[in-house]
């Protein structure tokens, strides 16, 4: 395809280069804005205009409509943070996974190359995928 | 002047002074809150700060990575580890290392020390940001004609990408610099792979899950 043009490289184009980049990144920014304005409004708004008449019934934390039963800061179990803790090795490896996967059409004649390095990284952590797996660490019980 | 700070407050400049402040008060406030769970929450909005002042850096794939790794993954676990050490409250903690507090004054002021001198020594006089991009910009692209471009073809432009210090920073630049055998990043990125292996081998042995022929 030699005449093929990646529509998102047109920023590339030198007349809008010099901070162009940057400035595709201004929705994100307003968005950003948006979102902080909207739940601010919401919140203040409530302050505001809603009647406030507490009584020890309406201050107590709701559970789901049962009254609630000693102290919400008990201890969790580790299981929570064994998959915390998988998910952010495994989400590291899918981080290292995008730059290669955006370059990979365009590495031309290294492409059995890239394809190997790639499956060394992933088939060294698959070893660590094996043993968590074998030791029931995704087993929840 | 007026002219010249006209010219020093450009709009990337602005959001930096202010996301700057941002990363800086609510860092301060991490500190500072004696709730850890709202001291996490101030870690978050800090990194989401950090992130942004990494967009105005030109480093954007690292932006997205510091928000979906540092301010998603990492603080979840950071507030399982809070709860899982139950630290519902200050005062059942004591301060069992006082030494560590006029330590930590003396590091501080080390800290700043050093920081001061390596800002001034790399600092060569305090600029105007507007004189530094029309130096700093000039690459092969910005030489050619305006209307030279359309008959570059892709590898050219994928080549510059790759090359020039405002787009090294995306997805496309860092694959591009990150898995080229001429580079020499290639060997720390494989030698990540067996770092992870020893995270994942670690936690799960940490929390001491047995397998099923043990329990048995």
């Amino acid at each position: 395809m030699p005449n093929f043009r990646d529509p998102s490289l047109s920023v590339m184009e030198p007349n809008v280069l010099s901070n162009s980049l940057l400035n595709s990144y201004i929705p994100v920014l307003v968005m950003g804005v948006a979102a902080i304005a909207l739940a601010a409004a919401l919140i203040g708004l409530n302050g505001i205009l809603g009647p406030s008449r507490p009584n020890p019934q309406k201050l107590s934390p709701y559970e789901c409509g049962v009254t609630p039963i000693g102290s919400a800061r008990e201890r969790f179990p580790i299981k929570f943070y064994l998959i915390a803790m998988l998910f952010i090795v495994f989400d590291i490896e899918t981080v290292f996974m995008y730059p290669w996967a955006v370059t990979y059409i365009h590495s031309g004649g290294m492409m059995i190359f890239n394809l190997i390095e790639m499956l060394l990284f992933v088939g060294i952590l698959f070893v660590g995928y094996y043993y968590v797996w074998k030791r029931g660490a995704f087993e929840w019980e | 002047m007026p002219e010249s700070l006209a010219g020093f407050l450009s709009i990337p400049v602005l959001l930096f002074l202010i996301f700057a402040l941002g990363a800086v008060s609510t860092a301060v406030s991490c500190v500072l809150t004696p709730n850890p769970v709202r001291s996490a929450l101030f870690l978050v909005l800090n990194l989401f700060c950090v992130a942004i002042l990494y967009l105005l850096l030109n480093a954007y794939f690292l932006a997205v990575v510091q928000v979906i790794v540092y301010a998603g993954a990492i603080m979840v676990l950071f507030l399982f580890v809070i709860m899982l050490l139950n630290l519902g409250s200050p005062e059942r903690i004591p301060d069992q290392m006082k030494w560590q507090q006029p330590v930590a004054v003396g590091a501080g002021i080390l800290l700043a020390a050093m920081l001061t001198v390596t800002i001034a020594s790399s600092v060569p006089s305090f600029a105007p940001a507007t004189s530094l991009p029309q130096t700093a910009r000039r690459t092969t692209l910005d030489a050619r004609e305006p209307g030279a471009s359309q008959t570059m073809d892709n590898s050219a432009i994928l080549d510059d990408i790759a090359r020039r210090p405002e787009t090294m920073g995306t997805p496309y630049g860092i694959g591009k610099n990150l898995y080229n055998p001429d580079k020499p990043w290639l060997f720390p990125f494989e030698m990540v792979s067996f770092l992870l292996l020893v995270a994942v081998i670690g936690s799960v042995s940490l929390a001491g899950r047995q397998t099923s022929e043990e329990k048995a």
